[in-house]
Order: structure tokens, then C-alpha cells, then sequence
């Protein structure tokens, strides 16, 4: 049995838990307001929030129902279009009326849902928030100019919100129905789901499982593991950060822990998908979905990170480096999964960076990405890990080129000679995400970015090309 | 006033296709398309599928009662594929089932053998092999010949331009029941209803009044719902009648992009002669059009390619031609436009071309060649009323493009890492559909006792605010608060044989109609208001809801003239025929007057390169547009941004590609990217030019939907400006989309 709050409706189900929360919002539910554009994830149609319940507060934030199964709504708050909706307009949507913010309106109640989800935040608001929480819309027709006039103005609206309880000051000034008061009464009262212990297909966020085979996880038995608190959780440990399996981008991006070592982490987040993407999808799903262009696997690859693998009782620690076998092919025996992602703290005065192109920068799949992680004495470098996406069959950590650079002196000299043994090391194929010749010379840029951002004073692109 | 759908969009309540309230026992279909892009159908054995639990019935060729034919300029497209194939996709049998998932399972279980045939994805092999859609057609004026040795500078080049997709956010899709008397009634998401229910009667053998159309707003069209809405309703059709149950058909995106055609791949030839002054002396080009399977709209896009090949330029000699050439993939379509920018493109490359060789600044060319008033277009047409020179003097003059020009050059000098580069795109459009019979529409106009009006015509809804423009129509003429107005769905048994919404005219067509029948209605209201008050007619005006005698207050309010009238017998409806005049075009000679009037408007366009990355982005566009006199400026910005940003991904990032077998390679949205709210331009400025506007525009308010996406075109010379900053060696060419990948590659090009 599935139990969730819809809106104001509690809903008991025992529909499949693979089946998609859209198909269950629209056809099941009869709530038409969530519309379907794409199924994967890739226009933003069909977002609701998701509420969870932390304290005696509901936590909201933007997820796509089309690949949200309908398991992960269990104990949770999902609202729709249909749920915010007052007697007046909200003054989010009078906003986007009186910017001529939608024309055709099929993307429209994507976006409401989106700002509206801003909205509730237990943050300050801005405007490159606002923008922000609409990255994972895609409007036709408005050229998103009257959408950023909207966002722009709503931000402004929200100003003065109380980030201590929003849900209260959104329901005072006509945001939110008032109903939203005693939600989390209501799903204080809804049990957990009791962890399942089958050997079955295991789905996290969903995020890549619901466009590869949806129809697959609707009809098969399946391991909810979105929800499973003994898997969250980003803590620093005995000279570690431990990131919990079940974590997704959000919650990386936002960790303290991980901003205190990375501080421009957002910006290299930013690149990765979208915001209710990245609310979604899991640091297990994206290592476990073996993409060869997997932004989270290039991220960690360079940080010497292990990873804890589960079955029953028994643990086993390997390196990331040596979880990819080959294309799609893992280290990962039947009934395992990854319990958690060990990251070694780095050392002091080290240096990071990651790069990713895609066609379109954002809420786009990579051509070539890459990571670097330098530790330096002055200015040579004593230890060097270089990662690079799209350029294999397997999310590559660069053995050669990062034991060449070790004891080297960072000139433009030294990464010329360095891309010769990077494009010895890599072996991309041609593909909708580019060709051969293509990702080869992306990825020699990609290795300048690097050392140019890192090292501007000693690098640049004139001597590196001359 | 704003767009009168927008309260109902935002809270979620427009009703779209896949909204309406189904009935009981709907039936879903889904379609099997052909697994390979050309072959002879050996086999095909539906037998296992019809068995599987849950399926009613599988329909082929075979099913359909009347013609298996929904072509329409030429009947050459089948609705389903009776001895062959010619694309991946092709529809080829009907799946219908008691769910949607239960018949996508039985997909499998239909037993196709395809003998292949030879595979041809490029018009130029394809006219080689003279696989034409049409015979070419070539419009010419001077003498181009004899010109050539007067030009001082004469410039060859090849030009290639992609296709792209729609990417409406709400997929093809229909929903179709029987009704009384044998009838059907089909919800369809078509800029067309007519032409929906023209070819579903064609299908079903029936007389096209037993085929009901109602479309209530789609979800966007762009193009491509005016011709391939079509097959889809006919399909949902079909088994709704055979089966006498209602049946739901929508589209899958994946199924949609695969399916449906797009944007026409164009590849051309140019050649180009100047004087020694700049000015084009001649200009020869030869256009191959993709045109795909079959024949679709890919006629009238054509046409249009040829009308507007020589963008907004007078040049003496001109001859161009085109060849629609029949290729093995989906038969592309209608697209904002509509083969207008594919030549457009071409005639800015030629300049561009000229440019770079002699080394002078493309806008020196642009400006020296500018169409000017009595000119005559290259099918016969005289400019009246010309703008462009206007738009452009506006344009450099109030955005200061001296200082613009300074600022690039300042910091490409002091940059490696980002160049900048700037283009000015020239647009000169002409409006009307090119096939002089199109150009007619009617409305409905009703008003009920209680002074409430509604209002139906052969406009579709799609976002572009036409509902909006016709509320304002009625609320003008009969000077009543647009409250009292209320725009019905779009219904084929309200309004008759109706012009797809499209060509930019759906406003002008549809509006003029309406305003006819207003007036109409006007005119007996006021002889009733002359009759209540004993005066004459002429003595009688309505403002603000309220009669006046000579100008003083009659206390008459229409809600009492309204019934006053009904209880005199008055009729309170009327029927408004609007005919666009003047228009002409004699196909025989490739000359004549198409066009009611032409818009015109000028763009200047910026845009940063990352040289290390090969990415991008556009930092302005700065416009001034001849919107007439604008009815509504938020409806219409609202579409001069949408064009540009719609322009701009289709010659940049937007990127349809097919593998050689004929596969579509960028088959969904993870692998087709248009552009999202970072890929726009950080800043969109729009000038209206101060004109009265022409008087075929509805109320003198110009036409909006196409022009402005053509402004996207100089995102391409922006780019192209920034790569030859950085790289010397970067010899200019024209090959759009221009990605990241391309980018990167001519900025490291050797």
C-alpha cells in the first residue's frame, strides 16, 4: 500500500509502485492541470513538489512526475497545479499573467509549480534562484524573456518571506491555500514503508531508470531506495566526507561539509541537468547507471573516492576508480549496492576544478567533461588526478596523463606535452554528443580550461595554441 | 490587454486534448511505424497482436472504407503504407487497445518483413537520381546572364541549413467518438480543422459533414499542425467509426519526433555579382529542398523559399531556382516561415562571402542594397510602402552601432580567451498564403439576449493570442467591455471551410471576417437604437456600452438595446466573409501580387564566444520592427521574442540529424536541444517603428507570427564574426546549425 497526501486528499493505493506519479496524477487522479510533454525529464511539463516531512515541518522542492515512480511518493506531500490554486490568483501566477509569461500554456503549469516551489524554500530568495528553480522548464513559445520579467518580479514578491516558516507566511499572504497549515499532522500519520529486501531491481530517483525501461519498472518487483533514511545522510567522518548512497545533487550541492571544501560546488553543479533533476537523481544512480559521461562519477573520480558495497551483511570498499569495468559493465555483484560514497578530505592549498560542454550549457548531457585535482608545493605539482567523460566506454580516471603531470612545474609547456599523452589515453567514438575529432580537441581544451582557470597568471590559451 | 487565456493557463484549468473528460470505454491507439526508411512490404501478420488481452483491433491499409490518401496539395502520401515504405516511421498499422500501454506492448507482435530498397537522404542525390517532388520552379527578373560581365566582383559559395523540430510542448494528438447519426466528432490539436475534417471524410468515405472538428487551443504548433495534425485525427477517426467507440490517440514525444516531419534541410548553390560600389548587380541561386517521403506543404514552402530568396535586397538580376527533392525521410512541413529563412540564409551568406573576400564589413553591403519604394520583387510585385531602410537607419542610429562596432573591436583586442562578434539581420516578409484561394475566412457572431457576445471563427488558438486580438475586434466595434466576449472553440460546423491558421494571417484573415460581421450586427442595432430614440441612423453611435443621439447620452444602456432589439425580431447573429483583396498570382508566368503587404524589421545581434570551450552566448538583440500600429504590444513582443529565440536555436544549438540509413539520431529531447532559459539572449530590446501601418492589416496592425524569427539568422554571422577574431586561418562558411561542436572546430581550424 502506497499512502501519500495529494494536495488536500490523502490517497491509500495499491497501484504498482513502478508506475509513474504523472500517469497516477492525471488518469488516475483526473488532476489534467500536470501536463505530459516529454516523459524524460526533459521539458519540465508535468513538475509537482514534493513535501517530505523533517521535524514538524514539511520541506518542499520541485521533482518531474514522469519519472518520479510512484513508490518514491510514499509519506510524502505531492502537489499539483490544482493544489495551489486559490480563489484569486496567487500572486506568483498574477505575476506571470501580467508579464505575458505564457502563450500556448501547455509549459505553464510546469512553471508555476517550479517559481511556486522557490517560493517555499527556507532560503533568502534572489533572482538567479528564481531563474534557477525553471531550469528544468522549456517554453516554445515565449523566448523566456516575459519568464524572466516573471521570475524577476516574484522574487521581489518574496522578499520579505519568513525563511524560518515560509509555509506560514506564503498561506498569510495568499500563496498558498490554507490547507497547506496541517500537512505535516497528516503525514506524520502515514508509516514508512518497510524496507524491501528482495533481490529485485533496485530504483533510487528514477531519473535514468524511468526513461531507459519504464515500462519495465512498472510491471517488475522493485527496491525502492529513494526514501531510505539509513542511506542519507553527507557526514564528515575520520578525515572522510561520507555521502550517503541515497543522496542526490541537491543535497550534495547544498552540504555544508562539501561547500566548506568546495566552494564554487553550485557553479559546477549547475551544470549538471536541472534543478528537479538534481532533486532527484541519486549519487548511486548516476555511478550505478555507468554512463560513460556521468557528471557525478567525473566529480569523484578525481577525489580518490571509495565506494562501500551492501549485500546483506557483508561490505566490501573499492576504489571508484575500478568500478567501471567497461561500457555499462560494473563492478557490482548480484544483490549489492552501494551503500555510500567515502570522499578522503582533501589536503590544504589543493586545487579543483570541473568542466563540462554540452550542445545546450545547461540541462544537457555532456560531449566531454572532465575533473582535475591538483596538490601543489609551490609550483610543482606533487599529486595530480585528471578525470574525462565521453571519451571512452566507461567514465575514465586518466591514469597517464595525471602520472605524468606528478612533479611537474605548471607551464604552458608542460600541458602541451601533457594533452600528447592525454590524446594517446583516450579512445572517443564518434556519436550524437559529437564526433571523434571533435571530443578529442574538447577535451585538450577542457585540460586548458583547467590550468587556465586554476593558474591564470601562468597559463594561457595564446601560449598553449602557439 | 493581456492574453485572455493566461488566468486559465496558470492555474492549470485550459483544457488541451489529453484534458477533455473521456468517456466511458475510450479506447487508446498507437501506431506502428516502419523499422526501416525504404522497402517493399513483404509480409505483414497482425494476427498474433489482435490476440493479445486487451486488443480490440489492429487496423491497416486494409480497414480504411475510402481513400487510403491523405495528401493534400498532391495526393501522394498514404495514411497507412499499403506495398511500400519511405521512411522510419511511417505508419503502417493501428494499434487499438482498452490502455495505451497495453497496445505499445502489442507492438511487438505485429510480423513485418521490408525487402530494403536503396536509401536516399540527400536532395542533391535525389535530384541526380530525379526522384523530384515537383518539377523546379524558377523565378527570374533583368537579366542575370548578361550581367555577370558587368559586376566587378563576382562570388560562388555552397550553403547548407538544417532542419529542425517543433518541439510543440503538447505532441500531435486526437480524440475522436461517434455522435448522432453516424457522425464523428473529433477534439484534434491542428491549426487546421477543416483540412482535418476535409481528409477524415476522404478516409472514411463519408460527406465531410458527417465529420465534426472542434479544437479548443493547442498546445503549440509553429507549423507543424497545419498539415500533420492530419493523420493522426484520421487514424482516431477511423477506428472510432469502424468500431463505433471512442478512441484517444496521442502521440508519444518519441513517436511525434520520429513520425512527424520538420523544418525543411535545404542545400544551395549561389552566385553573386558586385559593382565596384557594393551595390548587387546579379544574383543566381539554385536551392535543393529536402523535402522527404512525400509531398506535404513542401510545394507552397517552395514557393515561398523563392518569393523571399533575395531577403530584403533590390537586386536587378535575379534568378533563382528551386527543386523539391524527394528524399527517405519523414515528409518535412510547415515551420515559421516556411522556406522563407532557408533563403534568406542563402542570400546573407552571399553577402557575407563578398564581405569577408573584400575585406569590408557585411553591413556596408547590406545597406547599399536595401529594397526601395517601387521596386520591383523578382515575381512581379511593386514595393509599396517599404520600411526597411527606415528599420535600419532606426536601428544604428538609436542602438548606436558605431559604438557597438567600437566595443567589439576594443574587446577582441584585449581578449584571447572571449571574442565578440555582431551582425544586423534585415527582415522582409510578405504576408498572405502564397495560394491565392487561401486567403478568405468567416466568423460567427452572435449576441444573446443578455448582451453577452460569442464569437466563432476559423482561428485556431496557439499561444499567439489570437483570441485575444479577436476580442478586441468586437469589443472595438461594438465599444463594449471585452468581458462581455467570449471566444468559442474553433468547430467545423460553425465555421465552414476554414484556411488553416498559419502564414502569419490567422489575425488579418480571421479578424477582418469578424469585424464584417460586427459591423453587420452594428448597423441593425443602431437603426433599433434610431427607431427607440426617433432619429435617423446616422444620428446613432454606441461608446462604452451606452446609446448616444449626436454625441449626448441616451441612457441607453446595450444590455436594454440588446433586448429591445430581440423583442423587434432583430437577428442578433451574423456571418462575416472577409476576402483579402488585391491579391493575385499567375503561376504560369511567375509573376502577379501575392502578398497583401510586406513587415519589415532589423535586428543587431551580439554574441560572446568562449574560445577555449567553442560555447556561447548571446548578449543582445536589439530590434527595431514595423509592427504597423500595434493592437496588442505584449502579444506582440511576446512573438517577436519567441521568434527570435525559436530563430536563434535553429542556427545554433537546434540540430536534427538522421544516419544515413535515414534514422533520426536526435530522436528525443535528451539528444534535440532547444533553447532554455540560460541559451536566450540576456537582453531582447524591441523599437517599434512609428508607422500608420497598412490598411489590408487588421486594424492596421501587421501581421506577427513569422517575421520576427528570422531575425535568429544573424545569431549564425554574429558567431561567425567572433570565430574569425580569433582564428585567422578560419576560412567563413555556411553550414547551419552552427554548435558547439562546430564552433569549437572552426576555432582551431588549421
Amino acid at each position: 500500500m502506497i499512502s501519500f497526501i495529494l494536495n488536500s486528499e490523502t490517497i491509500n493505493t495499491d497501484s504498482h509502485p513502478g508506475t509513474t506519479l504523472l500517469d497516477f496524477i492525471r488518469y488516475g487522479q483526473n488532476l489534467p492541470g500536470t501536463k505530459i510533454g516529454c516523459r524524460e525529464g526533459d521539458c519540465g511539463a508535468c513538475t509537482v513538489l514534493e513535501g517530505t516531512l523533517n521535524g514538524d515541518t514539511v520541506k518542499y522542492k520541485s521533482i518531474v512526475s514522469c519519472l518520479t515512480p510512484l513508490g518514491n511518493a510514499h509519506g510524502k506531500h505531492i502537489v499539483t497545479i490544482e493544489g495551489i490554486n486559490l480563489k484569486n490568483l496567487s500572486p506568483i501566477q498574477e505575476t506571470i499573467v501580467e508579464q505575458s509569461a505564457t502563450q500556448c500554456g501547455f509549459c505553464t503549469p510546469g512553471f508555476v509549480m517550479s517559481l511556486t516551489g522557490h517560493g517555499m524554500a527556507e532560503e533568502k530568495t534572489n533572482y538567479q534562484k528564481a531563474i534557477a528553480s525553471v531550469s528544468g522548464n522549456i517554453c516554445r513559445c515565449t523566448g523566456y524573456k516575459s519568464i524572466e520579467k516573471a521570475a524577476e518580479n516574484i522574487s521581489e514578491l518574496l522578499k520579505n518571506k519568513d525563511i524560518d516558516n515560509p509555509i506560514n507566511w506564503l498561506v498569510e499572504n495568499k500563496f498558498l491555500p490554507e490547507y497547506f497549515l496541517h500537512i505535516s499532522e497528516k503525514l506524520a500519520q502515514i508509516e514508512p514503508m518497510s524496507n524491501d529486501s528482495g533481490l529485485f531491481q533496485i530504483v533510487a530517483g528514477g531519473t535514468d531508470l524511468m526513461v531507459q525501461k519504464p515500462e519495465e519498472i512498472a510491471e517488475t518487483n522493485i527496491n525502492l531506495f529513494y526514501n531510505r533514511s539509513d542511506l542519507k545522510g553527507i557526514n564528515e567522518e575520520k578525515g572522510n566526507i561520507i555521502i550517503g548512497s541515497a543522496c542526490n545533487a541537491t543535497d550534495i550541492m547544498n552540504s555544508e561539509t562539501i561547500q566548506k571544501y568546495f566552494p564554487e560546488i553550485e557553479s559546477y553543479f549547475k551544470l549538471i541537468s536541472s534543478e528537479p533533476i538534481r532533486n532527484m537523481g541519486t549519487i548511486a544512480g548516476n555511478l550505478a547507471n555507468a554512463s560513460p559521461i556521468s557528471d557525478l562519477s567525473i566529480f569523484f573520480l578525481v577525489l580518490n573516492a571509495n565506494i562501500i558495497l551492501k549485500e546483506s551483511d557483508n561490505t566490501r570498499t573499492i576504489p571508484l576508480k575500478s568500478f567501471f569495468l567497461d561500457y555499462k559493465k560494473l563492478d557490482l555483484k548480484k544483490g549489492e549496492f552501494i551503500e555510500s560514497l567515502i570522499v578522503p578530505i582533501p589536503t590544504l592549498n589543493f586545487k579543483f576544478n570541473f568542466e563540462k560542454v554540452s550542445k545546450r550549457t545547461h540541462l544537457d548531457i555532456a560531449s566531454v567533461n572532465s575533473a582535475i585535482y591538483l596538490e601543489l608545493n609551490k609550483d610543482i605539482i606533487e599529486n595530480c588526478s585528471i578525470s574525462a567523460g565521453g571519451v571512452g566506454p566507461v567514465p575514465k580516471y586518466l591514469h597517464q596523463i595525471s602520472n605524468y603531470l606528478i612533479g611537474k612545474k605548471i607551464t604552458n609547456g608542460t600541458i602541451i606535452k601533457a594533452n600528447e599523452i592525454l590524446q594517446k589515453e583516450i579512445t572517443p567514438i564518434s556519436d550524437i554528443r559529437g564526433s571523434k575529432q571533435y571530443k578529442r580537441l574538447l577535451l585538450r581544451q577542457l585540460l586548458f580550461a583547467h590550468f587556465i582557470k586554476l593558474f591564470p597568471e601562468s597559463i594561457s590559451l595564446n601560449e598553449l595554441i602557439s | 490587454m493581456k492574453n485572455l487565456d493566461s488566468k486559465n493557463h496558470v492555474t492549470g484549468k485550459s483544457v488541451y486534448v489529453d484534458d477533455i473528460p473521456v468517456q466511458t470505454g475510450t479506447l487508446s491507439g498507437v501506431i506502428l511505424g516502419s523499422p526501416v526508411a525504404h522497402g517493399k512490404i513483404l509480409e505483414l501478420d497482425i494476427s498474433k497482436a489482435e490476440s493479445v488481452n486487451g486488443v480490440v483491433q489492429v487496423y491497416t491499409f486494409n480497414d480504411i472504407p475510402g481513400k487510403n490518401q491523405i495528401g493534400g496539395i498532391i495526393e501522394d502520401e498514404p495514411l497507412f503504407a499499403e506495398n511500400e515504405v519511405h521512411f522510419i516511421g511511417q505508419p503502417i498499422a493501428l494499434i487499438v487497445a482498452t490502455s495505451e500501454k497495453i497496445a505499445r506492448n502489442a507492438l511487438k507482435f505485429i510480423k513485418v518483413e521490408i525487402e530494403e530498397l536503396e536509401i536516399i537522404t540527400d536532395p542533391r542525390e535525389a535530384k541526380e537520381k530525379g526522384h523530384l517532388l515537383i518539377p523546379p520552379r524558377t523565378f527570374k527578373i533583368g537579366n542575370v546572364k548578361n550581367s555577370w560581365s558587368k559586376c566587378d566582383y563576382i562570388f560562388e559559395g555552397k550553403v547548407e541549413s538544417g532542419g529542425q523540430e517543433h518541439l510543440y510542448i503538447e505532441t500531435q494528438g486526437s480524440y475522436a467518438y461517434p455522435i448522432d447519426n453516424g457522425s464523428i466528432k473529433i477534439h484534434s490539436s491542428t491549426q487546421g480543422a477543416t483540412l482535418v475534417q476535409k481528409i477524415v471524410a476522404r478516409i472514411l468515405d463519408l460527406p465531410m459533414h458527417k465529420i465534426e472538428v472542434d479544437v479548443a487551443r493547442i498546445g503549440g504548433g509553429f507549423g507543424g499542425k497545419e498539415d500533420q495534425a492530419t493523420p493522426y485525427a484520421c487514424m482516431a477517426g477511423l477506428a472510432s467509426y469502424l468500431l463505433q467507440k471512442p478512441v484517444k490517440l496521442i502521440l508519444h514525444r518519441l513517436d511525434d519526433m520520429l513520425m512527424t516531419g520538420k523544418r525543411h534541410p535545404y542545400s544551395s548553390d549561389f552566385k553573386i555579382g558586385l559593382s565596384k560600389d557594393y551595390k548587387i548587380l546579379a544574383y543566381q541561386t539554385c536551392l535543393y529542398q529536402n523535402g522527404g517521403a512525400a509531398s506535404d506543404l513542401s510545394p507552397a514552402i517552395m514557393e515561398r523559399t523563392l518569393f523571399h530568396s533575395t531577403g530584403a535586397y533590390f537586386i536587378p538580376n535575379t534568378e533563382v531556382t528551386v527543386y523539391s527533392c524527394k528524399t527517405n525521410l519523414p515528409p518535412n512541413t510547415a515551420f515559421r516561415g516556411f522556406g522563407a529563412p532557408q533563403g534568406m540564409f542563402v542570400i546573407e551568406s552571399a553577402i557575407a562571402k563578398a564581405a569577408c573576400e573584400l575585406n569590408i564589413s557585411k553591413r556596408l553591403i547590406q545597406e547599399r542594397n536595401f529594397l526601395n519604394e517601387g521596386d520591383e520583387f523578382q515575381y512581379g510585385q511593386i514595393a509599396e510602402n517599404v520600411n526597411i531602410s527606415e528599420c535600419y537607419k532606426t536601428s544604428i542610429d538609436k542602438y548606436q552601432i558605431d559604438k557597438i562596432e567600437k566595443e567589439i573591436k576594443d574587446f577582441n583586442s584585449k581578449n584571447t580567451n572571449y571574442k565578440k562578434g555582431m551582425a544586423i539581420m534585415p527582415v522582409c516578409f510578405g504576408i498572405s498564403f502564397t495560394k491565392t484561394p487561401m486567403n478568405q475566412a468567416r466568423a460567427l457572431v452572435h449576441i444573446y439576449q443578455d448582451g453577452s457576445v460569442g464569437i466563432s471563427t476559423g482561428g485556431v488558438e496557439m499561444g499567439q493570442g489570437i483570441n485575444t486580438k479577436l476580442i478586441q475586434v468586437a469589443s472595438k466595434v461594438f465599444s463594449i467591455s471585452p468581458k462581455r466576449i467570449k471566444i468559442e472553440s474553433t468547430n467545423t460546423t460553425r465555421v465552414a471551410n476554414t484556411s488553416p491558421t498559419a502564414a502569419s494571417s490567422g489575425a488579418d484573415l480571421n479578424g477582418n471576417a469578424l469585424r464584417i460581421a460586427c459591423n453587420g450586427l452594428l448597423e441593425r442595432l443602431k437603426e433599433t437604437a434610431a427607431q427607440m430614440l426617433s432619429c435617423k441612423l446616422s444620428q446613432i453611435t454606441i461608446k462604452d456600452e451606452v446609446v448616444f443621439k449626436d454625441e449626448v447620452d441616451s441612457k441607453i444602456h446595450w444590455e436594454q438595446l440588446i433586448e429591445t432589439a430581440f423583442l423587434d425580431r432583430i437577428c442578433l447573429t451574423e456571418n462575416g466573409h472577409y476576402v483579402t483583396p488585391v491579391i493575385h498570382f499567375d503561376k504560369t508566368k511567375e509573376k502577379g501580387h501575392p502578398f497583401a503587404y510586406h513587415v519589415y524589421g532589423t535586428a543587431i545581434i551580439t554574441v560572446t564566444v568562449d574560445c577555449i570551450r567553442g560555447i556561447y552566448e548571446f548578449n543582445d538583440v536589439k530590434i527595431v520592427h514595423d509592427f504597423g500600429n500595434s493592437m496588442n504590444t505584449a502579444i506582440d513582443n511576446g512573438q517577436v521574442e519567441g521568434g527570435v529565440a525559436q530563430g536563434i536555436g535553429w542556427a545554433t544549438i537546434e540540430e536534427v540529424a538522421f544516419s544515413k540509413e535515414g534514422k533520426l539520431l536526435s530522436n528525443s529531447l535528451s539528444t534535440y536541444k532547444v533553447p532554455d532559459i540560460y541559451s536566450v539572449p540576456k537582453n531582447i530590446e524591441i523599437t517599434p517603428l512609428k508607422t500608420n501601418g497598412p490598411e489590408l492589416a487588421l486594424l492596421r496592425s501587421k501581421a506577427i507570427g513569422e517575421p520576427p524569427f528570422m531575425y535568429g539568422i544573424g545569431a549564425y554571422f554574429a558567431i561567425t564574426e567572433a570565430i574569425r577574431a580569433f582564428n585567422p586561418n578560419y576560412t567563413l562558411d555556411y553550414d547551419a546549425p552552427l554548435t558547439p561542436e562546430k564552433v569549437l572546430m572552426r576555432l582551431y581550424q588549421k
